[in-house]
């Protein structure tokens, strides 16, 4: 294969005012209009969005899962972050 | 649909060990894996060549159908056909993307299968004669992809349980135009139903074929079931799409070319005869009526489409070098 290849995308579609865009997968595209493109016709052909954005795959830094506990389990120990941590009297109700 | 490849196993060793235990209990407890997290090497490579087979099969599943795009006699059959191949395409993307997630690139994919490395499924080497055939393909090869495909909505690889959820919400619009051309040309004209007749005829027992070959025979099973790759065995499958479709077939007054199909009253199945699986064989080993020119018309469309790719990356090359230069 001498051919060099073609740069990864991912696509995230807004599905309706409201609501946050949400990932649905990668497209493969040489440049940023093509992968606008591409990621319509693959992603949106039963009305699933109004609004796609693309962002080159490479431009994503993610979390290692290996660190995962050092990352999100001192939280876990937090309880008193959660509104169920402390106690209100029945009298007060709703709160 | 497509998935005869769950039926073998990359023979290396099998995972051992404390972190293989630790993935085995994963799995156990339903737990999905995600690309980057620790799996077995002989799970990737299970999943690479499974996913990306399942991905070829749509790729090359649009050929015996986009076959018959400008001769459909209406334009309503003519949109539903185009959006079809259009939707398998597009399921071919989003199951190469599902195997890349893997670390194997979408040109050594495509490499796979134009080199005839990979296989895809045995169905798409069958050719599609007369406009019946788009019936009888969407009734029954989808129909047997989709019994095949909801289970792998819930595989233990998130990006393969992902992607299938969308194809099987597209899926189910396919069998049911096939279905409704069947059902046209069965109460249309005796012509019209015979054309009916000899598809149903053709595509028989390839349908029955998809599901891949019997329990006894596919002796790696076991390890993707207790992988969760597979949830179901072939045979179990194939029963369940024939429970289905006799009966739709019968609605369409048509016959399932099967002397020795009869109701079990007491299992509560239709009992279908012998299948041929020396015919399987030969069509999957590259020996089936298409084979030939199935990769004949990808590798052409590969070939004719190298100066586009390369234009374009030579023009997002020149534009991006434009805007450096803007910005310096």
């Amino acid at each position: 294969m001498t051919e060099k290849a073609i740069p990864l995308w991912e696509v995230f579609i807004r599905s309706r005012n409201g609501l946050a865009h949400r990932h649905v997968g990668s497209v493969h595209a040489a440049d940023a209009t093509m992968a606008l493109q591409a990621a319509r016709d693959v992603y949106t052909r039963r009305g699933e969005g109004l609004s796609v954005w693309v962002v080159p795959s490479s431009a994503i830094t993610a979390s290692d899962p290996a660190e995962k506990g050092m990352m999100f389990e001192p939280t876990g120990t937090k309880i008193y972050r959660h509104p169920t941590f402390y106690d209100v009297p029945e009298e007060v109700g709703h709160m | 649909m497509y998935t005869q490849g769950l039926n073998s196993i990359d023979k290396i060793a099998a995972p051992d060990g404390e972190q293989a235990e630790r993935f085995q209990a994963r799995i156990d407890a339903d737990d999905r894996i995600e690309p980057n997290d620790w799996m077995p090497e002989q799970y990737r490579r299970t999943l690479v060549r499974q996913i990306s087979q399942h991905a070829h099969s749509e790729i090359v599943g649009m050929l015996p159908e986009g076959n018959w795009i400008t001769r459909a006699p209406s334009l309503r059959r003519k949109a539903a056909l185009l959006a079809k191949v259009q939707d398998e395409g597009g399921h071919g993307l989003y199951l190469y993307a599902a195997a890349e997630t893997l670390g194997v690139s979408r040109e050594e994919l495509i490499d796979q299968l134009l080199s005839g490395r990979a296989k895809y499924s045995s169905i798409f080497n069958y050719p599609t004669l007369t406009w019946a055939d788009i019936g009888a393909i969407g009734w029954l090869v989808d129909g047997a992809a989709i019994m095949n495909q909801i289970p792998l909505c819930r595989c233990s690889y998130g990006p393969y349980a992902r992607a299938m959820i969308r194809v099987c919400k597209e899926e189910s619009f396919h069998q049911r135009q096939g279905y409704e051309i069947m059902l046209t040309l069965s109460r249309g004209t005796p012509e019209q139903k015979e054309m009916a007749q000899d598809a149903l005829n053709r595509w028989w027992w390839p349908c029955l074929m998809m599901f891949g070959p019997p329990d006894g025979e596919s002796q790696h099973s076991d390890t993707s079931m207790r992988w969760k790759i597979k949830r179901f065995s072939n045979d179990g499958l194939r029963q369940k799409f024939v429970d289905a479709t006799v009966p739709q077939a019968h609605f369409l007054g048509l016959t399932i070319p099967d002397p020795t199909l009869h109701f079990d009253e007491a299992g509560g199945h239709w009992v279908y005869g012998e299948i041929d699986w020396d015919e399987f064989r030969r069509v999957l080993a590259g020996d089936g009526p298409c084979n030939r020119e199935r990769l004949a018309v990808r590798r052409k469309a590969h070939e004719d489409g190298a100066w586009v790719r390369e234009a374009a990356l030579a023009y997002a090359a020149k534009r991006s070098a434009a805007t450096r230069q803007k910005a310096a």
